[in-house]
């Protein structure tokens, strides 16, 4: 078992790499914000669980997979999502239930799904697609085209049996899979320590698999500790646990504001202002002069209008005829 | 039919067959479950196969049935083609989230972009002395989720037919067998052939009553067709082979002809495969029936263990016989 440390002390990732990931992270904030403004504007039907806060983990991990690897995500999955190569446009006219969406408005904001991208589905329930994830590593491994699968989900997933099973036979039958965990503090309105019992990483290591911790906020840190699970797994080596600390600034979904009742702002202001991975890359981006800051501005202004454009597509996009309720029951 | 077509074998040895022949004509094809290697199954249904395909391709599993179905939706996404071998019928509850929320929901949400071909074989039926919790036929479960195909073969040609068709299928195909029909003996043609879902067979013309009949219920109505000859009484035995898709047209057409229905399912009635059937004739044919139409089942009790309790929950040849008699107005 490893334990990266909050900061990693390297440097070894290269300066495309890192402004890669800066700009990833940048557009899931920039994709949230706007969610969070089609929601308020009732213009979004349904939930809206944003992943600002979080940008670190997706970006970290999905930098070290292959277009062809695949993914399962959340409730909270934009950021998965577009951290594996979906497009802004088409993701948002999905949020909205659009027919030019990923899953033809069906799906909407929590089972967006593309198989382009290697994304096999965004899951509402919570650890519903462990198993998924698992039998597209058993796939891979039995058909040997080399891609492994990563399992996203919360901490609240810890609860569900499920995980236990599949962690079991990932690494009895040795199948490339990672299992991330991110621990965002809260299931819902519940701090996690009160539903979880003993250490996180002790799930994994009783198995057997490969475990680290990671500090969810410092990219840098997940994407080293992702990709030594990532390449152990594809070598045929067996699955990998990633634990990433970190924190979701909003509510539990665009509505959930009244949060003090189960944790205090002083505790969001503390991982906002200290803790934020955007600011922290920034930072380190212009400490190691790998960019400066107008080079940075002019990224964020390029990804605003790309957004904004993304936004405009969804809104003014048809919504699919009402024959399609009936298409695609059965393939 | 040539000679070598009236050959007869078990409903177990058309069922291996149907397995071993798909594994030979798609290597995708994959066997998941508990002691389904060299054990065969505690039916021995699975007998030789993992001599002939290996362990790669004959997987014992932990008893996880939520983590090996999980694994097999993930699977059937990415390019595999498994068979999961659920011990017991009553064990599907394990499954449930699996099969209901992920396997039978991916394509629709996806917008028709992945799809899930993987068969799910069990087992149904009373009378085996196993009490309570290894007796129940619940696949009305499954037959009540759009996204679910539904087999229910009640001969040795019908299993081998409907599992290979089941195994091609791009869809999730629950296949129940029961369990006390495995040694039942039966033709079964050497040659290749298949049967398509959806199709109801007709198993015995006749012209005063129809039986509707599914999986054992069959025999069971076949047997009351000899006895209800003998009274006099000519009674049609239709088997629909799948619950979904239903071949609504065959039912509604013998009903019109017969003009007096007993729908015998061996699962509860309440709510069950009977109320629908009963439904879809009753609608379908409500100006030709000359009696409402009856319908025969599982008590609506736990299955017993004591013999003579067990007995008395499921519908028999002589139950059949006076239910029909009654029904023509001949007692
Ligand atoms: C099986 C199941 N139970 C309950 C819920 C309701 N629910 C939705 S999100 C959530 C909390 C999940 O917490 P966590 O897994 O930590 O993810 P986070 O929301 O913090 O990203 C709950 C309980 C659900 N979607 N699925």
């Amino acid at each position: 078992m490893t334990i990266i440390t909050e900061r990693s002390k390297t440097t070894t990732t290269k300066a495309e790499q890192a402004l890669r990931m800066y700009r990833q992270m940048l557009a899931i904030r920039l994709f949230e914000e706007r969610v969070n403004d089609l929601y308020t504007r009732a213009l979004m039907p349904g939930l809206a669980h944003l992943y600002i806060g979080e940008e670190a983990v997706a970006v970290g991990v999905c930098e070290a997979l292959h277009k062809d690897d695949y993914i399962t995500s959340t409730h909270r999955g934009h950021g998965h999502c577009l951290a594996k190569g979906a497009s802004p446009d088409r993701m948002f006219a999905e949020l909205l239930g659009k027919e030019a969406g990923y899953c033809r408005g069906k799906g909407g904001s929590m089972h967006i799904a593309d198989p382009a991208t290697g994304n096999l589905g965004a899951n509402a329930i919570v650890a519903g697609s462990v198993g998924i994830a698992t039998g597209a590593a058993f796939a891979a491994q039995r058909l040997g085209n080399g891609r492994v699968a990563v399992c996203f989900f919360g901490e609240g997933a810890l609860g569900q049996g499920s995980l236990y099973e599949v962690m079991n036979l990932a690494q009895l039958f040795k199948l490339p899979v990672i299992y991330v965990c991110e621990n965002n503090l809260y299931t819902e309105y519940t701090h996690f320590s009160e539903t979880t019992a003993g250490e996180i990483l002790n799930r994994a290591t009783a198995f057997g698999l490969e475990a680290a911790m990671v500090d969810g906020q410092d990219v840098r840190a997940v994407h080293e500790a992702g990709s030594r699970l990532i390449e152990r797994a594809r070598r045929g080596e067996g699955p990998g646990f990633l634990l990433a600390n970190t924190y979701r600034y909003t509510g539990h979904h665009v509505g959930d504001i009244a949060r003090e009742y189960y944790r205090p702002k002083a505790e969001e202001q503390e991982w906002k202002m200290d803790r934020d991975p955007i600011k922290n890359l920034t930072k380190w981006l212009l400490e190691q002069k790998l960019a400066d800051s107008v080079q940075l501005s002019a990224m964020e202004s390029e990804l605003t209008a790309e957004m904004d454009k993304a936004v405009e597509f969804a809104v003014t996009a048809p919504y699919p005829s009402p024959e399609e309720v009936e298409q695609d029951v059965y393939a | 039919m040539p000679e070598v077509a009236q050959r007869e074998v078990t409903f177990a040895q058309a069922i291996r067959e149907a397995l071993a022949e798909e594994m030979r004509r798609d290597a995708t094809v994959c066997i998941l479950g508990e002691d389904v290697a060299e054990a065969g199954t505690p039916f021995k249904v699975l007998s030789g196969l993992v001599e002939e395909f290996g362990k790669d391709r004959v997987l014992d599993t932990p008893i996880s049935e939520a983590g090996f179905t999980g694994m097999a939706v993930g699977a059937a996404m990415t390019g595999l083609r498994p068979v999961v071998d659920i011990m017991f019928g009553d064990f599907i509850t394990l499954t449930m989230d699996q099969m209901v929320n992920q396997a039978a929901k991916v394509h629709y949400m996806s917008g028709g972009r992945w799809k899930v071909p993987m068969v799910m074989r069990t087992t149904l039926g009373a009378t085996r002395r196993s009490a309570a919790q290894h007796s129940q036929s619940l696949h009305a479960w499954f037959s009540h989720v759009p996204g679910l195909k539904v087999v229910l073969p009640s001969t040795p040609y019908d299993a081998k037919g409907l599992l290979k068709t089941a195994i091609r299928d791009e869809n999730p195909v629950v296949f129940f067998e029961d369990k006390m029909m495995y040694k039942l003996k039966g033709p079964v043609p050497t040659e290749e052939y298949t049967i398509p879902l959806g199709v109801a067979d007709i198993k015995r013309e006749g012209n005063d009553i129809t039986l509707v009949a599914t999986s054992s219920m069959v025999q069971v109505a076949l047997g009351a067709s000899t006895l209800l000859e003998k009274a006099g009484i000519s009674a049609e035995v239709i088997d629909p082979r799948t619950t979904w898709p239903l071949d609504e047209k065959t039912l509604i057409d013998s009903a019109k002809k017969t003009s007096r229905v007993i729908v015998i399912d061996e699962g509860y009635g309440r709510y069950g495969v009977t109320a629908e059937i009963a439904s879809v004739i009753a609608e379908g044919a409500f100006y030709d029936l000359d009696a409402p139409v009856k319908r025969m089942g599982a008590m609506h009790v736990p299955i017993p263990f004591s013999p003579p309790l067990e007995d008395a929950t499921v519908p028999t040849e002589n139950s059949v016989f006076e239910a029909a008699r009654a029904l023509c107005n001949r007692n």
